[in-house]
């Protein structure tokens, strides 16, 4: 070794691993329009598809006449339920065990329901042939209010399970009950209610509302007739996923099913699920024998693709006097529209909700979920929401506001009383999770720090004042909110997707002049996974990041994986890439032992190299190993150097925050202003702190958009009224507030870079801090609970109510 | 997302234009900035046979001062009304409308006169126009008239247009100098159409209102020239009492739909604060401040 | 519908195609002219996924029919290098600043602030808001993409560049 040997810290900064602020490999495609997207893909020979859609909620179809469409010069075929039948797809089993209609089988059950399928050789003629398919319909009454959507009188929306008393979660106790499911302690949890000295119960509603990724629903269908072989692109985030169930569906053999999901703009959940542009577009390709394009546009991703949310949440928490809390209980009724399309985990019906006792020690609780049908889209989770985590949060953080605001105890110093203690962890909570690790009185204490919560709430009751004298009409909030989520599904003995268990996957393979490539089970939609992945694996194995190319979403070649989505990469994938990392490492290791003629013991790991113990300058790096591995390995040892995991993991893991939002409210328009906004955030090992930010600004902002007017509206006759851009408030850059982040870092113990995921944090902790900013506004004038969202004629509608107008 | 077919016509003149949609009838449909008019032909709630094109119409274009009035030709871009030093010397008002309106995008094609003719109770020219007492020439068949904007709006997406006519210029008389003017727009975000908004145009004489015009946009079918309201406050100071009668007058003439921008009362009461603030704003000016 | 001739400059090249009248200009420059930078986020001309330069100023390529920018100057995205293949300041500060996620609006996003630092060199951070209103992103929150903004003002003018704190 001589001066010029570079310093094992030196060396670890030119590889880019875990923990820098790697610049994106994505982003030198996507800044210069070289995407690949799927409306990019272009095949010879391609036909487009478009729906025609019914106007109605809920209607019978008397008569469907296509004739006049399939006139227009330049239309191949229309389909209809009729057509497909023929192939028994006219209807598609769910993620969720139940079925639903690919076209209009004899009804229409909600606005926009898909009724015909147009082919044509452009899309332009498409549009003009959908619009002509004549269809006559007999409106039915219509079902929207899931409150009473069990009610004796209620019309029933699915004729076609009507009778079956057994659905797929157990009994069934109306036509328009889907599943009850619970969790808990009920007899325990009631009992400490019946004993509790303070009680409060609050209805908690979670609006109806969509992702809207900024690239809507579509696919690429094209059957080759003489192979017998599909190939499929799609806005897929579970590619692997969509191969099987579309396999099973179409009866074509998995191995002759080529799904690709190419480059995705944007998926939160949105693109899990099977749609019937999918399948139409499959079988159309079938019965024309070409490639099939179908891109929807937004009004139809806004009103029929995957919704999220639509939770009512009866809420209660019980404490003592001073503060503790002793017990919480909560009903729900889950609106999941006409078909139960939830891309939850199978055996969680209403997925992961029971995370509802948050970041509390309650000792005791119990939750009951009723899930309905109404003449809605079919759907439930997505949204950044980690299986319903987002409702859960939502419940807990309001409830605990409404029961300080009962005590006359501030948020925060309520928050700090129950919050699970560093020495109880791992924590098993009364709903049966176990928290892996966590500190939260010192993430709560920094952010209150931050921001100088006591100067804040001084400043508050001063302003209080002045409102009381007529000096200002804007109202101050403090919005607190502290979660913990529970995401990386999941563990097999509790997660699995129609029968799959819920691993994901990481295969590395090292090339002989030392670069290598991994491929994924997971779907970057943003994410930035070939940046990451590849930062994971420069420290693992000592090979800079910019030498390893990252590959995600072809199911010919990726090993099998469920996909992105609940912020599960990197707690699943991300721990099969380290595992891979290690095996390849081992062997590694007996090859540098070899060539050095030395015991696998003798050597040391530094950064990119083996070394001797007590000899330094004897080494080999990566690069002389991999080259070996082809070379020369030592006898009876196979060549080459690469490596599979699939990864089954253990637990999930628990990623926590605490977020403070101050906001100021005009009592007489109702606008808000978001004056500042700290969140803090743990995802335990940060891979790189810059899309880690990037990921909570992202959170935020869609938190933000949901907590301050987004909502998916029906009116009584079920239509849709929220439908565009028009109204589906999507924030620009003058609404968005400015972010601060923060983090503290504890590892999961059971991961093996002790990383936790962050995807979906700041829309689990975002969407309680701006509620609890509004909501504290006007706690002081008597208020208790104003529902999201908190736009601007609710607000005023909230102020009007407690008589500030005068 | 689609269209459906037109032929598509781009006259290069006036006599040409107003040939084109005289003789074309009902099915043909102006084309100024287009981005009321394609927006609408994508959802397939237009379906002109006909599009007449005036972008390639020279004589439709510029801003130029006669006599006290300034003449503003119907295809000028809000983005050229925003970059006028004569409109931003003589006519702030336009500019601060302008602003609001839209987007960036959008400002750069969307037209005064589109947004004047469309008969849309969402755009926010026609108020303005109407407070300013504004007139539209309008070319047609027949020759050229005028139209003032107070008698132009009859209903939603109907106006005093005949078939075959199209709007040429904006003439504005201008307000005298030491006037006050504001624009105050509520919405729920950028881009997004009046929630309520309210114009406001007066001088100031003594420490009293000498003039004040008033015109509300999107509380109606139409735009509100609130004439009532208005008289109420010439010759105050604009003292809390009489403003809260004026505001009162103004809210009595709304009629708001109800859609996702809120309940009608509540947009009612918005027109009302609308008009608060913007009265405040323009006594500022008026003032010097 | 007949077709109609039209001839327009894009990314410096001229083009000469037939269009019906009712082809959108975003649907002619992905599908006929292979330039699938540009994207289609809504059909309500709300999202600017779609944004091109046209004739100097930013327009959203979904509200424009192909005829209507017959003897045209557009660029694209693709066009926004420059001259001597480096990447434009804009290309270069939306990696830096980590601008971009999924990548779907930064086409539309790149080409309008291109048109905004012409309009105004120096935009202070609330101009640059105001200045990409007429662009959605649901991935980055913003933030990020005025950082990168204001690192390639700072570039263009030659001046040094100070990354705002967190």
């Amino acid at each position: 070794m001589n001066d010029m040997t570079p310093t094992s810290a030196e060396r670890a900064e030119k590889l880019e691993g875990m923990g820098c602020r790697r610049k994106r490999v994505e982003d030198v495609r996507f800044t210069q329009g070289k995407g690949n997207y799927v409306d990019d893909v272009k095949m010879p020979n391609m036909l487009y598809g478009d729906f025609n859609r019914s106007p109605h909620a809920h209607a019978r179809i008397k008569s469907i006449d296509t004739s006049k469409a399939a006139a227009v010069p330049g239309v191949v075929a229309v389909l209809t339920a009729e057509t497909l039948k023929t192939v028994n797809l006219a209807w598609m089993p769910t993620l969720a065990g139940d079925v639903q209609m690919v076209l209009a089988d004899g009804k229409v059950l909600f606005q926009n329901q898909e009724v015909a399928f147009v082919i044509a050789e452009d899309r332009y003629v498409a549009a003009d042939a959908a619009d002509l398919v004549e269809v006559e319909y007999e409106p039915l009454p219509v079902g929207i209010d899931p409150m009473k959507a069990m009610d004796a009188d209620a019309p029933v929306i699915r004729e076609d399970v009507k009778d079956k008393t057994d659905g797929a979660h157990g009994k069934r106790k109306h036509p328009n009950h889907i599943f009850n499911w619970q969790a808990g302690e009920k007899a325990a949890t009631d009992a400490a209610f019946e004993k509790a000295e303070v009680t409060i119960k609050e209805l908690i509603s979670y609006q109806r509302v969509h992702p809207c990724p900024l690239e809507t629903c579509q696919c690429v269908a094209s059957f080759d007739k003489i192979r017998g072989e599909l190939t499929l692109w799609g806005t897929f985030q579970a590619p692997h996923v969509i191969r099987t169930v579309g396999s099973l569906i179409s009866k074509i053999p998995e191995h002759k099913i080529h799904v690709i999901a190419p480059d995705i703009g944007g998926g939160f959940g949105n693109k899990v699920g099977a749609y019937p542009g999918y399948i139409c577009a499959i079988v159309a390709s079938i019965v024309t024998g070409r490639p099939v394009k179908w891109v929807e546009d937004r009004i139809e991703n806004l009103s029929t693709t995957a919704f999220a949310r639509d939770f009512h949440m009866l809420t209660e928490i019980a404490a003592t006097k001073d503060g503790k809390v002793t017990g919480l209980r909560c009903y729900t009724i889950a609106d999941h529209g006409a078909f139960d399309a939830c891309a939850n985990a199978t055996k969680w019906p209403a997925g992961l909700f029971s995370i509802i006792t948050g970041a509390y020690d309650f000792p005791v609780a119990h939750c009951s979920v009723d899930g309905v049908y109404t003449n809605k889209a079919p759907g439930g989770v997505a949204y950044r929401c980690s299986f319903r985590v987002t409702e859960a949060a939502y419940a807990i953080e309001r409830a605990m506001d409404i029961m300080a605001q009962k005590l006359k105890m501030d948020p925060a110093e309520f928050r700090m009383k129950n919050l699970i203690r560093r020495e109880q962890f791992p924590y098993k909570s009364a709903m049966g999770w176990e928290y892996d690790s966590g500190d939260y009185h010192v993430a709560m204490q920094k952010v209150m720090d931050a921001v100088d919560y006591k100067k804040l709430r001084a400043e508050q009751r001063a302003r209080q004042e002045a409102f009381r004298r007529g000096e200002t009409r804007e109202l101050m909030g403090i919005g607190v909110a502290f979660f913990t989520e529970v995401v990386g599904a999941g563990p097999s003995r509790a997660c699995d997707i129609l029968g799959i268990a819920m691993f994901d996957s990481a295969e590395i393979r090292i090339h002989p002049t030392g670069s290598g490539i991994c491929r994924l089970g997971t779907k970057s939609q943003g994410q930035g996974h070939e940046t990451t992945y590849a930062q994971i694996i420069a420290t693992e194995l000592g090979i800079a990041a910019d030498n390893i190319m990252i590959e995600e979403g072809n199911t010919d070649t990726a090993p099998y994986g469920l996909g992105t989505y609940g912020s599960r990469s990197t707690p699943v994938s991300g721990a099969a890439t380290a595992m891979a990392c290690r095996k390849i490492k081992a062997k590694a290791q007996m090859i540098a032992a070899y060539m050095l003629e030395v015991h696998d013991d003798d050597l040391e790991w530094d950064v990119d190299r083996f070394r001797v113990k007590g000899n330094p300058e004897r080494f080999k790096t990566m690069t002389e190993l991999a080259w070996a591995a082809y070379h020369e390995v030592p006898p009876g040892m196979e060549p080459g150097l690469e490596a599979i995991n699939y990864y089954d993991p253990p637990n999930f893991t628990f990623p926590f925050g605490a977020y403070i939002c101050v906001m100021d409210v005009d009592a007489d328009t109702g606008e808000t202003k978001v004056r500042r906004f700290y969140a803090l955030d743990d995802c335990g090992t940060r891979i790189n702190p810059m899309i880690i930010e990037g990921q909570v600004h992202g959170g935020l902002t869609e938190a933000f958009a949901i907590a301050m007017g987004q909502e998916i509206h029906y009116d009584e006759q079920g239509n849709v009224t929220t439908a565009s851009l028009m109204d589906y408030f999507l924030p620009t850059a003058v609404e968005t507030p400015h972010w601060e982040t923060d983090y503290t870092t504890t590892p999961s113990p059971h991961h093996p870079i002790g990383a936790k995921g962050v995807g979906e944090s700041p829309n689990v902790g975002g969407v309680p801090a701006f509620s609890n900013a509004v909501n504290d506004a006007f706690a002081f004038l008597g208020s208790t609970h104003i529902q999201m969202p908190h736009d601007h004629w609710r607000n005023w509608t909230a102020a009007e109510n407690l008589g500030l107008h005068g | 997302m689609i269209p459906g077919s037109f032929a598509y016509h781009r006259p290069k003149s006036v006599s040409e234009a107003v040939g084109l949609l005289s003789s074309l009838g009902e099915d043909a449909r102006p084309l100024a900035g287009g981005h009321s008019l394609i927006p609408m032909m994508k959802l397939r709630l237009a379906t002109p046979a006909h599009l007449v094109d005036l972008g390639a119409i020279a004589d439709l274009k510029g801003i130029r001062a006669d006599g006290s009035d300034i003449v503003i030709g119907a295809m000028t871009t809000q983005h050229e009304l925003i970059a006028s030093d004569l409109l931003g010397q003589k006519l702030p008002l336009l500019r601060e409308t302008s602003l609001l309106i839209a987007d960036p995008q959008v400002r750069y094609v969307g037209t005064l006169g589109g947004n004047v003719a469309n008969g849309d109770p969402g755009n926010d020219m026609p108020a303005v126009m109407q407070c300013l007492g504004a007139t539209y020439q309008v070319a047609g068949k027949g020759g050229e008239r005028r139209i003032a904007a107070r008698e132009f709006y009859q209903g939603a997406y109907f106006t005093a247009l005949e078939a075959g006519e199209v709007v040429t210029a904006i003439r504005i008389p201008v307000p005298p100098a030491g006037h006050g003017a504001a624009y105050e727009k509520l919405k729920r975000k950028i881009g997004d159409y009046a929630t309520a908004a309210a114009a406001v145009v007066l001088t100031m004489g003594g420490g009293k209102v000498a003039t004040c015009s008033i015109a509300l946009t999107n509380v109606g079918e139409t735009p509100l020239w609130a004439e009532d309201a208005a008289k109420l406050l010439v010759g105050s100071t604009l003292d809390a009492a009489t403003v809260k009668k004026a505001v009162a007058a103004a809210e009595a003439i709304t009629s708001p739909a109800s859609d996702r921008r809120g309940t009608p009362q509540y947009r009612t009461k918005m027109a009302g604060v609308m008009l608060s603030r913007a009265l405040a704003r323009a006594a500022k000016r008026a003032r010097g401040e | 519908m007949a077709k109609s001739q039209v001839s327009m400059t894009v990314n410096g090249k001229a083009v000469d195609a037939l269009v019906e009248p009712r082809t959108l200009l975003i649907h002619f420059l992905r599908e006929q002219l292979s330039l699938t930078g540009p994207h289609i986020g809504c059909e309500t001309s709300h999202c600017g996924a779609c944004t091109v330069d046209l004739g100097g100023k930013s327009v959203k390529s979904c509200t424009v029919f192909a005829v209507q920018a017959d003897g045209a100057d557009i660029r694209t995205i693709e066009g926004m290098a420059n001259a001597d293949g480096t990447l434009h300041a804009l290309q270069e500060g939306f990696r830096q600043m980590h601008g971009l996620q999924c990548g779907f609006c930064t086409p539309g996003m790149i080409t309008r602030a291109y048109r905004l630092l012409q309009e105004n060199p120096s935009p202070t951070e609330a101009e640059i808001r105001m200045g990409i209103a007429g662009n959605l992103c649901r991935c980055t929150g913003y933030q990020n993409i005025v950082k990168a903004i204001q690192y390639a003002a700072a570039k263009i003018n030659g001046v040094p560049f100070q990354e705002a704190a967190e």
